[in-house]
């Protein structure tokens, strides 16, 4: 692979990214064994999870949401409700935890970041020309500085899809590289949007390319595209996740995102997680789960236990 | 040359898609020996619906009540009239089923017309219904005040045992034309019946999910949709005394519209000449809220 030469050059020239101290990785690349994958999660998808383990996988879900509103028509109001929400899922049940992060836009993360004071609840800012990422590094950078600075604890950037797609992986890399370095002491989430990736072993050499520059969590995708979240995904880049950790000690957080929807699949995802990674990674620390209307179907599944009756889809807020 | 038999399975029928229970159980019905069809007698396995399948089905139920209820009331009457050219051109299908489920080939032909008539009727009262369920309200003050009936969401029913398919029509249709969404549980005699109207549901344009049919115990499942929280109402035709109580003990948490008939036998659920037996304005108005707008006067 010889890509990479030129936009390295440029990517180090780039006020402000400085030089890109991180050694590059040889991109070579592992494959992955589609047919197994395909087998392992469908098998792990038929386990039956009930009574006081759903309570608790769901709880744990609760606290592993990135509570999301990403759209065009976002409010101060809305950002301020879905906070609200974060920090007390659910006003009958102090039980239920709060959620582990709010993610919005750059420019909501001051009204998140009034509204969760002191909650504990972290704000996750996406940036990077968030969600095409195709924009000059240098405003992807100063995206990243200013949500910072806004006051995000956490940066979701977008890597180049379309670099990733022609070869050019040292771009990609040094992208990356120079994000987690503009990020300063804000977590790095990289969003390696994989239904644009097309294939597996595409998504694992994104995964090992975005853990390599600096990724502290790894994320299927924006939530912009179809296919979001996978379970078969989610394994590819878990075992990349695993690998890494073997190899080097390191621990690196993932998130799926976009198309969890029903309590009933977070759990499946809890699933791999825990057969692929172990209880280490079942921690609003390592494992996120980024969503919007898969916080109410759990509070929906916690009323059922708690209750023993099916509640209706009115008895919980909505934006 | 000896053909193989094939033999049908028999599906649910939930949001727009037959479904075998997601509990894997099955009961069996068999063909009465006095089949006029000439067919060997046969025993043919139907999905036991379990709560599970009771859930599924008002989630399907919910996601369509708001399309269902946004369309203009004469789009949802030329759906039902779809709905009867369905039925009218598999009449001698529903007809050999009721024969296989014991009725005499007279009395079969006749509840089949009966439920093409009935659901040409409220195919032609779906546009009417508002008109004749409004009011204009005198009121002292300068105020318009207009009362105008509203569909209340997904409602469940415990059909009739018998006639196993004109009480079903008889029940459900006047409950979606006004734009309500239902579940509805199958008579246990005779399922097949039941699921063969739901293939005369699939091909009339009908959105899916707005009727769903289950097919089992009513005993098992309905105490389950009396208790759910979406469920907006229960309409029970059983003549299970233990269970019609059972309903409305359950659906009081949830302050559900519950409606119970002990079904005698003797009730007749049509008549050629009587055009006010087993169907009418009654039957529509069950299911509906009334909102009353008050708007001030020259404004």
């Amino acid at each position: 692979m010889n890509h990479g030469t030129i936009h390295s050059s440029q990517a180090s020239s780039t006020p402000g990214s400085s030089v890109v101290a991180r050694p590059r990785p040889s991109f070579s690349g592992t494959t992955v064994d589609k047919v197994a994958i395909e087998e392992r999660v469908g098998a792990l998808a038929k386990r039956s999870i009930k009574k006081q383990a759903k309570v608790a996988g769901l709880k744990l879900t609760t606290s592993m949401i990135d509570l999301t509103t990403l759209e065009g028509k976002d409010t101060p109001g809305k950002v301020r409700a879905l906070c609200a929400k974060a920090r007390r899922p659910l006003a009958s049940d102090p039980s239920i935890p709060a959620c582990a992060a709010i993610c919005v836009y750059p420019n909501m993360v001051p009204v998140a970041k009034e509204a969760l004071a002191g909650s504990g609840v972290h704000i996750a800012s996406v940036a990077t020309a968030f969600p095409s990422g195709q924009s000059p590094l240098d405003i992807k950078l100063d995206d990243v500085r200013r949500a910072v600075d806004f006051g995000a604890d956490e940066i979701d950037m977008v890597i180049d899809r379309g670099a990733m797609l022609s070869g050019d992986y040292a771009k990609v890399f040094d992208e990356i590289a120079a994000t987690k370095e503009a990020c300063g002491p804000a977590h790095l989430k990289v969003i390696l949007e994989t239904g644009e990736l097309g294939t597996y072993d595409l998504v694992r050499r994104a995964s090992e390319i975005g853990i390599a520059a600096g990724g502290d969590f790894i994320k299927t995708s924006t939530g912009k595209v179809q296919p979001a979240a996978t379970p078969a995904v989610t394994l590819v880049m878990l075992e990349c996740i695993r690998d890494h950790y073997l190899a080097t000690g390191k621990k690196i957080g993932m998130k799926p995102a976009g198309g969890v929807r029903t309590a009933k699949q977070a759990l499946h995802y809890l699933v791999i997680v825990k057969e692929t990674l172990g209880d280490a990674w079942l921690t609003p620390d390592l494992f996120r789960f980024g969503a919007s209307a898969l916080l109410n179907d759990v509070l929906m599944q916690l009323e059922k236990e708690r209750t023993g009756n099916y509640a209706a889809s009115d008895d919980f807020s909505k934006e | 040359m000896t053909r193989l038999s094939i033999t049908k399975a028999y599906k649910m029928y939930v949001g727009g898609a037959f479904v075998r229970s997601e509990s894997g159980r099955y009961f069996q019905v068999s063909a009465n020996d006095k089949s006029a069809t000439g067919a060997d007698p046969e025993t043919v396995n139907i999905p036991l619906g379990s709560r599970k399948d009771a859930r599924d089905a008002v989630l399907a139920a919910k996601n369509a009540f708001d399309g269902w209820s946004a369309r203009t009331a004469f789009n949802r009457g030329q759906i039902l009239y779809r709905l009867a050219e369905m039925l009218e051109s598999r009449r001698d299908e529903l007809t050999a089923s009721l024969q296989r489920a014991g009725l005499s080939a007279k009395d079969a032909e006749a509840e089949v017309g009966a439920s093409v008539d009935r659901a040409i009727f409220y195919a032609g009262f779906c546009d009417k219904l508002t008109a004749l369920l409004s009011s204009y309200n005198p009121v002292p003050g300068p105020h318009f005040d207009f009362s105008v009936p509203d569909p209340m969401g997904v409602i469940a029913v415990v059909a009739p045992a018998k006639p196993a398919l004109l009480g079903l029509v008889s029940t459900i249709l006047p409950i979606i034309a006004a734009g309500n969404t239902v579940v509805a549980i199958a008579s246990k005699d005779d399922p097949r019946t039941a699921v063969l109207f739901c293939e005369c549901l699939a091909t009339s344009d009908l959105p899916g999910g707005v009727i769903n049919v289950l097919t089992g115990d009513a005993k098992e499942i309905a105490p389950h949709l009396a208790k759910h929280r979406e469920v907006a109402g229960i309409d029970a035709w059983t003549e299970d005394a233990e269970l019609r109580a059972k309903l409305e003990a359950e659906g009081s948490d949830s302050v559900k519209r519950v409606t119970t008939h002990g079904t005698p036998v003797d009730l007749k659920w049509y008549d050629a000449a009587d055009p006010q037996v087993g169907q009418g304005l009654g039957f529509l108005e069950r299911f509906l809220e009334t909102k009353t707008i008050w708007h001030p006067v020259g404004v």
